[in-house]
This record gives structure tokens, C-alpha cells and sequence, in this order.
């Protein structure tokens, strides 16, 4: 930029939290159960609360009752308790039942949208004293005179694609904090920048993701069975992909169905979307779905790598918390409530010690970790596919993981092979007709939106990459898994061109993660684009 | 001088309109909820005129239930000096809406009122100009263009043939079109400072207005959904397809 700016404003606060997902609010809220006098803000990049937020989600309302004991009595808008667990094992036109392992046995949750559930926890955290600010990104880190962290800088708004101030401009303000929280969710980009910088996975294993996407259905009077969770493994998953469906039904003939994968799939081919789309035409799901319509769709990446990829949570002056950390149960399929007890054992800290120092230890020495500890080694016994993973599943399980190995997890964007060694088989897809047609309708139901005058949030640090080497070794992979179809290559006169259509991004994060050569750097656009999902 | 600008909910211009299965009404649980976009126009020139120094104070109001409470904090974010909430728990029609405008008016003594040329949920159009033929005032419509001199307003209006420029006396109605300005982002601080800026709440009843329907909504329906196409190999089956479907 040519232009010289002026000195930012500053807010001064106590503590500052980025991301208002249930760890954030969490933690915000019980600060001030704590300590009434602690001045707490929580920033939050989404134009609303709950406008980012897409999860499942059938949650453990363990947290909850902590927080907010009479939650009850005045629950969040949806909520429906759950009434029984069906597992199914999926061949492209049959299904076999399989018994529900315990982790997943649901007796005593609730479906709920986590969306919805976060703007009314914004609400109670409000009422408490907490500012609560959404439409506002935290674009950059504010770092204090001796290295540490001193809050976070808020992106500036109206600034044009060429990087140039538009009329508009309004110059974001610094957010100083005595301790700043990290609650972004999965490979949030200021915690990637801070873990990096502060080598907080220096003595953990890389942390690994998997892709969820997620469709809200209205259905036909009557289908919709409340309080119903299904899970599905198998088709149209290869047997060396670790991943399957949910489908939770809600009240009002609400439906939500959503799929997670690992990301680390080795098929350069292989398109997450379409698999999902493909599930939707099992027989068992198809019945449930004709002619209803949909309300709302999106992704989201989440963390996978649970115990052993937990990171450093702690450095001078911030923590990381939920899923920005990594405290996900993946076998339970589960982070809400791991989230939240996560934000409130840091508030605990920080009420307590008004400083960052020595939250590591807490979090290690708390609930969150021993449930992390147990389920070690069951995600990475599916890195050699579902059977014997559900072996070690089973062995894990019986014994509680008090067995003394511990599995290890290996980078998802190392995982993917070259086009020329991988032949995928066959799947079996079939021939779609349920919506949506494909990428650009689905994101249509994400209603994301941002302004295309701005600067493009997908930087490629190595651009060349993608014209040459990609090309040959796997074939652009970042025009496959990306959700929104958000990358394209073009041709032209002068050979391919990627082509990032920016403004349909819906946050997912999946590219950051998966790109093999490691040259995407999601940062976050404007305050307030995105998605603008309901009630996910 | 005081200029008062209303400030309309509305679900936000981005979200996808789903009408209730049962026909009567739109579906707003869960949806996003934004200002009114024309309002929005408004309000920023009400606050460039005020910043000219040629207004001293910026009102919004809005007609609604407590939850358009959260819009009148936006505008008082983006720095309108004090809000009005007229208290009312159905959605008014035009002519109610533009009698409770009348009212606080009034009250008021404003010297310029600036509203959004429509709202984009009913799309009436009708408001502003009830408003100004009930205050028995000048009205200059789709604004795109306002210039306050001496008592009198100048305003380039957005017709069909093109531009028509006008002068209106005031106070006058001012309904605000898409290329007036763009409207500025609100500033963090500012938020907080808003909670701070006096919020009125007054009942429809106390300003004398009562609820008139004067028009009854039988039935919404969405627009048809469109049919799968096909792909055609030439002209010649393209043309055979149209005749088969009546089309040409
Ligand atoms: C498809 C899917 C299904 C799931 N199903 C379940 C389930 O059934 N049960 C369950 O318990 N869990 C489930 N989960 C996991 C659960 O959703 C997460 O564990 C949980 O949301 C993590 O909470 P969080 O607060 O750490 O992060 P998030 O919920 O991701 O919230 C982070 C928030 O921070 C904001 N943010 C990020 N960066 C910035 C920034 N720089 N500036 C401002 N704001 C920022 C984001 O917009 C977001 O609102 C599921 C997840 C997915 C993707
Ligand atoms: S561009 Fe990246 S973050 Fe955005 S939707 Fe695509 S994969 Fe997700």
C-alpha cells in the first residue's frame, strides 16, 4: 500500500477471546461467573453469532449443567432429546446393522443446531457483562515489547482487491489484552501463524483433519422420527478412507444430514463432495429425502488427531482452546462439549492466575485430556483401513486404552500419492438427481457472501506451484476438495491459470489443510463475509 | 434541524427466501436479519448531512417488536444520535406505518425525514409517499442525489427516462434510491459507545396511531421451481424440442 496509516485505535481489555464458537463462549461467560470485574471481549469474524458455526450436532450436555444450570428451563431454540442410536454398515444397495459401540451410545443428549446454541449462549454471556463483537475478523496478532502476545488486530474494512483503501475505508483497531484466547475452531489462522511461531508442536504429532459437510432438510410432514441419531460406515467410502455419515432428526420435520471424511485420503482424484452427494442416493437415505428441500448447507473441517496431536496450549500472554487446540473426540465424534469444558477450565485459569502461564499443565491434568487419553489409538488404527481399524477400535475400547503403546498421526497433505501411483477403484456412484446439482448450487445454501472488491483472502505463497509442478504430480488436486469450488483452473492463450473465485468460500479451511505442497494460506477477508448459515 | 430516518428488519438481502410450508407467511427462524439496504442509504446521507454541519441531530426509528431494537443499535453504530422504538407486535402496513411516521414527526418538529425509497421483504413502495400527503409536505422520491440549501432541497431523482432534478421545500420526504452512497462500516468502538445512546421505546397507542389493515394477504407461494434441462445435439433437435412443448 502506498498510503501511510494512521496510528489504530486501541481498546483495552482484560482479556480478549477470538471466535465466539461454544469454547469462546464459553469461556467468556464463566470468566465473568469468576470474576465480575475482568473487562472480557470476543471477537468473532461471522456477521453473526452462529453464522460460521456448522456441526452436527448431538452434544453432551455435561458443560452446560456446569455453566448454566437451569439451562433447561429456557433451552436453546433447538433441542430435541435424543431417543435411541441406530449404526449402519453400508454396501452400494444393502446395509447391515452393527451394534453401537459405546462411544457413541447417546442415551442422555441432545440434538441441538450448534449455531443457534452459540447466539443463545451469546446472549447469556451478553447479560453477564461479556462485549460481545460479531462482523469483525481478528486478522493479525498484536505482539507486546517482550515477544509475547498482546491481543489481536482487527482487520481493516474497504480496503480494494488491488490492496488500495476504497471511500469505504475504515481502518481496523487494535484489541489489547492481558491474555488473549485462541478459540478459532479447527486450524484457526491465527493459531496456525502462533503454533509455527511459537513451535508449540514441537513434542506432539502433527495434527490431522477431516472434512465435514452438512445438509439442514425440510422434509415432508411426518418422516422426520425426533430425536432419532444415525450413523453410517462403508459405501461410497473406499474401505481405506476413514469416515461415514450422521443424520439426526429434529423436530418440525427437520433433518440434518452431514458426512465426515479424513483428509487423509492418498486418491488425488477423489472429490468429498461427491461422495457425500453420492451417500444421499443410498436407498436407506433416498427414501428419507425425496422431495423434501434444503435449507441450509455448508463445511467445516475438523480436527482429528486428538491426544497426540494436542499441541503446546499455552504461550507468553495467549492460550489455545476447543478445537483451535485440538480436543475433538473423534471416536465419539464429538467436540462440543470437549470445547467448552476446554474454554471454561482455561477461565478457571485465568480468573485465578490473570495470566496464561500454567494453563498447559491444567488442561493436562483435567477431564478434557483424560478423554482425549483414553481414545488414542482408535482414529489412527483406521490409517490402515476400516476393518482393521475397527479392530483396534474394539481392542481400545475393552480395555479403556490402558494399553501402554500409543499410535502416531501423520500430516494429511503428506498423505495424498501422485496421479501416476494411484489407481482409484471402482466405486460404484451412481447417477445423481437429488439436489444439489453440484458445488455452486450448494454453496447457493451457504448464502455466503463477501465482497469481490477485496482483497483475496486464498493467498498462494508459491504460485508457480500450480501451473507446473501440481499439474503433473496430482492434477490440481484444490479444484477436487475444495467444498465451494472455489479453485479452478482455466486455460488461456499462455497455458492454465488457477482461477480462485474468493467470494464463495464458506471457511471450511480444508484447503490450508490439504494442499500437498503446502502453498494455500487461508487468512481471513473482510469482517462479517462468509457464510451465513441457519440454524447449522 | 432534525432528520429522522426509519429503519425497516428485514431478512437480510443474502439469504435465501423459503416460504412456511403451510403458505402463510416467509420463514425467518434462524435467518440472518439485517437494516432495510435503501435505510441503510438513508441513514448514511441523514449522518453526511448532519457531518456537514447542516443538520444538528439524526433519529432512527423503527416500527417493530423488541428484536428491531438490534437494528436500531446498528444505526445508532453508525452514528445517529438517539433512537426511537414504536412498539408494536405485528408487522404495520403502509398506511399505519406512514401515520406513526406523521406522528413522531411531529413530535419530533423534523425538518427532513429520509426513508428507503421500499423494503425489500413486501417491496410496497408506498410508504413515503403516504407519509408526505398525511404531513401535507413536499416528497422528492429515488433520491440519487441530495443537496440541502437555504430551506430547500435539491434532489436528482432516478426516473424511468432518466435523471430529473427537483427542488422541494422543507421539511420534505425523502425516499432514498441504490447509487445515493454507500453506506460506511461500522466501527468497533462505536459499538460500544452506541449502548450508551439513548433508546426510546413508545407504543403505537401512545402516539395516537391505531392498526389498520387495510389489506389481507390470501397466500404465499414461491416462484416455480425450474425444470430440468436438456442437452441438445443441433439446431434442428433444438427446434423439434421447442415445437414439442408448444414453445414456438
Ligand atoms: C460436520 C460436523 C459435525 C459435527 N458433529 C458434532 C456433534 O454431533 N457433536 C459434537 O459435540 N461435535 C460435533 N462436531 C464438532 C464441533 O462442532 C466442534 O468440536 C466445535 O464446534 C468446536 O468448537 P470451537 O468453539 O472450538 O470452534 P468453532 O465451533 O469452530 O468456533 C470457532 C468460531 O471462531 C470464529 N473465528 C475463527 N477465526 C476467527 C478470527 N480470526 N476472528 C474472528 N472469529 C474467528 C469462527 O467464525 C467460529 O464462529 C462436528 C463438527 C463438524 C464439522
Ligand atoms: S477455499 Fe478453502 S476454506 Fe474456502 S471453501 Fe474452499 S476449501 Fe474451504
Amino acid at each position: 500500500m502506498n498510503y501511510t496509516a494512521p496510528e489504530r485505535e486501541i481498546m483495552e481489555y482484560d482479556v480478549v477471546v477470538v471466535g465466539a464458537g461454544p469454547a469462546g463462549l464459553a469461556c467468556a461467560l464463566r470468566l465473568k461467573q469468576k470474576r465480575e470485574d475482568l473487562m472480557v471481549a470476543v471477537i468473532e469474524k461471522g456477521a453473526e453469532i452462529g453464522a460460521h458455526i456448522l456441526s452436527g450436532a448431538v452434544i453432551e450436555p455435561g458443560p452446560l449443567n456446569d455453566l448454566l444450570p437451569d439451562w433447561r428451563d429456557n433451552p436453546p431454540p433447538v433441542c430435541v432429546d435424543v431417543t435411541g442410536d441406530e449404526l449402519w454398515y453400508l454396501k452400494k444397495a444393502g446395509r447391515t446393522r452393527l451394534p453401537t459401540p459405546p462411544q457413541q451410545n447417546n442415551h442422555g443428549n441432545v440434538i441441538v443446531s450448534l449455531g443457534a446454541l452459540c447466539q443463545w449462549l451469546a446472549t447469556h454471556a451478553e447479560n453477564a457483562g461479556v462485549d460481545i463483537f460479531p462482523g469483525f475478523a481478528a486478522a493479525d496478532v498484536r505482539y507486546r515489547e517482550d515477544g509475547g502476545v498482546g491481543g489481536v488486530i482487527i482487520g481493516d474494512m474497504g480496503v480494494g482487491i488491488d490492496g488500495e483503501p476504497k471511500d469505504t475505508y475504515v481502518q481496523g483497531i487494535e484489541i489489547h489484552a492481558q491474555v488473549t484466547v485462541l478459540a478459532e475452531g479447527c486450524r484457526g489462522h491465527l493459531s496456525k501463524r502462533l503454533i509455527q511461531k511459537f513451535k508449540l508442536d514441537a513434542d506432539s504429532d502433527p495434527q490431522t483433519y477431516g472434512i465435514g459437510m452438512k445438509e439442514l432438510w425440510q422434509l415432508p410432514e411426518g418422516r422426520v422420527q425426533p430425536g432419532k441419531v444415525q450413523h453410517t460406515m462403508g459405501w461410497p467410502l473406499d474401505k481405506d478412507i476413514y469416515g461415514g455419515s450422521f443424520i439426526y432428526h429434529l423436530d418440525n420435520d427437520r433433518l440434518a444430514i452431514g458426512f465426515v471424511c479424513g483428509l487423509d485420503y492418498a486418491d488425488p482424484d477423489f472429490v468429498p463432495f461427491e461422495a457425500f452427494q453420492q451417500l444421499k442416493h443410498h436407498p436407506m437415505i433416498r427414501e428419507l429425502l425425496e422431495g423434501g428441500e434444503i435449507v441450509s448447507s455448508g463445511a467445516r473441517a475438523i480436527t482429528e488427531g486428538g491426544y497426540q496431536s494436542l499441541p503446546r496450549v499455552e504461550m507468553p500472554g495467549a492460550v489455545l482452546i476447543g478445537d483451535a487446540a485440538g480436543t475433538l473426540n473423534v471416536p465419539k465424534i464429538k467436540g462440543t462439549h470437549q470445547a467448552m469444558k476446554c474454554g471454561m477450565v482455561a477461565a478457571d485459569h485465568i480468573a485465578e492466575a490473570d495470566a496464561a502461564d500454567g494453563f498447559d499443565q491444567c488442561l493436562r491434568d483435567s477431564e478434557v485430556v483424560a478423554e482425549l487419553h483414553k481414545v488414542r489409538n482408535i482414529r489412527p488404527g483406521f490409517q490402515k483401513g476400516m476393518w482393521k481399524g475397527l479392530v483396534t477400535a474394539a481392542i481400545e475400547t475393552l480395555t479403556g486404552g490402558r494399553l501402554k503403546r500409543t499410535l502416531t498421526n501423520h500430516a494429511d497433505h503428506s498423505a495424498l500419492r501422485r496421479a501416476s501411483e494411484f489407481e482409484a477403484p471402482d466405486r460404484g456412484w451412481v447417477e445423481r438427481d437429488l439436489p444439489p446439482r453440484d458445488r455452486l448450487a450448494s454453496v447457493y445454501f451457504a448464502a455466503t457472501e463477501h465482497d469481490e472488491d477485496q482483497p483475496i483472502h486464498l493467498q498462494i505463497t508459491e504460485p508457480e506451484v500450480c501451473t507446473t509442478r501440481c499439474g503433473i504430480e496430482y492434477g490440481h488436486p484444490c479444484t477436487r476438495f475444495c467444498p465451494a469450488n472455489v479453485y479452478e483452473m482455466v486455460e488461456e492463450t499462455d497455458g492454465l491459470r488457477l482461477q480462485i473465485n474468493a467470494s464463495n468460500c464458506v471457511h471450511c479451511k480444508t484447503c490450508d489443510i490439504k494442499d500437498p505442497y503446502q502453498v494455500i494460506n487461508w487468512v481471513t477477508p473482510e469482517g462479517a463475509s462468509g457464510p451465513n448459515y441457519q440454524n447449522m | 434541524m432534525k432528520i429522522l430516518v426509519g429503519i425497516k428488519r428485514v431478512v437480510d438481502y443474502n439469504v435465501r427466501i423459503r416460504v412456511k410450508s403451510d403458505g402463510s407467511g416467509i420463514e425467518t427462524d434462524g435467518v440472518k436479519m439485517s437494516i432495510n439496504p435503501f435505510d441503510e442509504i438513508a441513514l448514511e446521507e441523514a449522518l453526511r448531512t448532519k457531518e456537514a454541519g447542516k443538520a444538528d441531530e439524526v433519529i432512527v426509528f423503527s416500527a417493530g417488536d423488541d428484536a428491531c431494537q438490534q437494528q436500531l443499535r446498528t444505526g445508532l453504530a453508525m452514528g445517529a444520535d438517539r433512537a426511537v422504538q414504536i412498539q408494536c407486535d405485528q408487522p404495520l402496513q403502509p398506511l399505519t406505518a406512514a401515520r406513526a411516521m406523521l406522528a413522531l414527526a411531529q413530535r419530533e418538529e423534523a425538518g427532513l425525514v429520509i426513508l428507503g425509497k421500499q423494503a425489500i421483504d413486501d417491496d410496497n413502495n408506498q410508504t413515503p409517499q403516504m407519509l408526505a400527503a398525511l404531513w401535507g409536505r413536499p416528497q422528492a422520491t429515488f433520491a440519487s442525489s441530495v443537496d440541502l440549501q437555504d430551506g430547500k432541497a435539491r434532489v436528482v431523482r432516478e426516473v424511468d427516462a432518466g435523471l430529473e432534478t427537483i427542488e422541494v421545500n422543507l421539511p420534505a420526504v425523502i425516499s432514498v434510491d441504490l447509487r445515493l452512497n454507500e453506506p460506511r462500516f461500522v466501527k468497533l468502538p462505536e459499538i460500544m459507545k452506541a449502548k450508551r445512546k439513548p433508546l426510546e421505546v413508545i407504543g403505537l397507542e401512545e402516539l395516537g396511531v391505531s392498526v389498520e389493515n387495510n389489506l389481507a394477504v390470501s397466500d404465499y407461494t414461491p416462484p416455480p421451481t425450474r425444470s430440468k434441462g436438456i442437452v441438445v445435439d443441433d439446431t434442428g433437435q433444438l427446434v423439434s424440442e421447442l415445437k414439442n412443448r408448444g414453445l414456438i
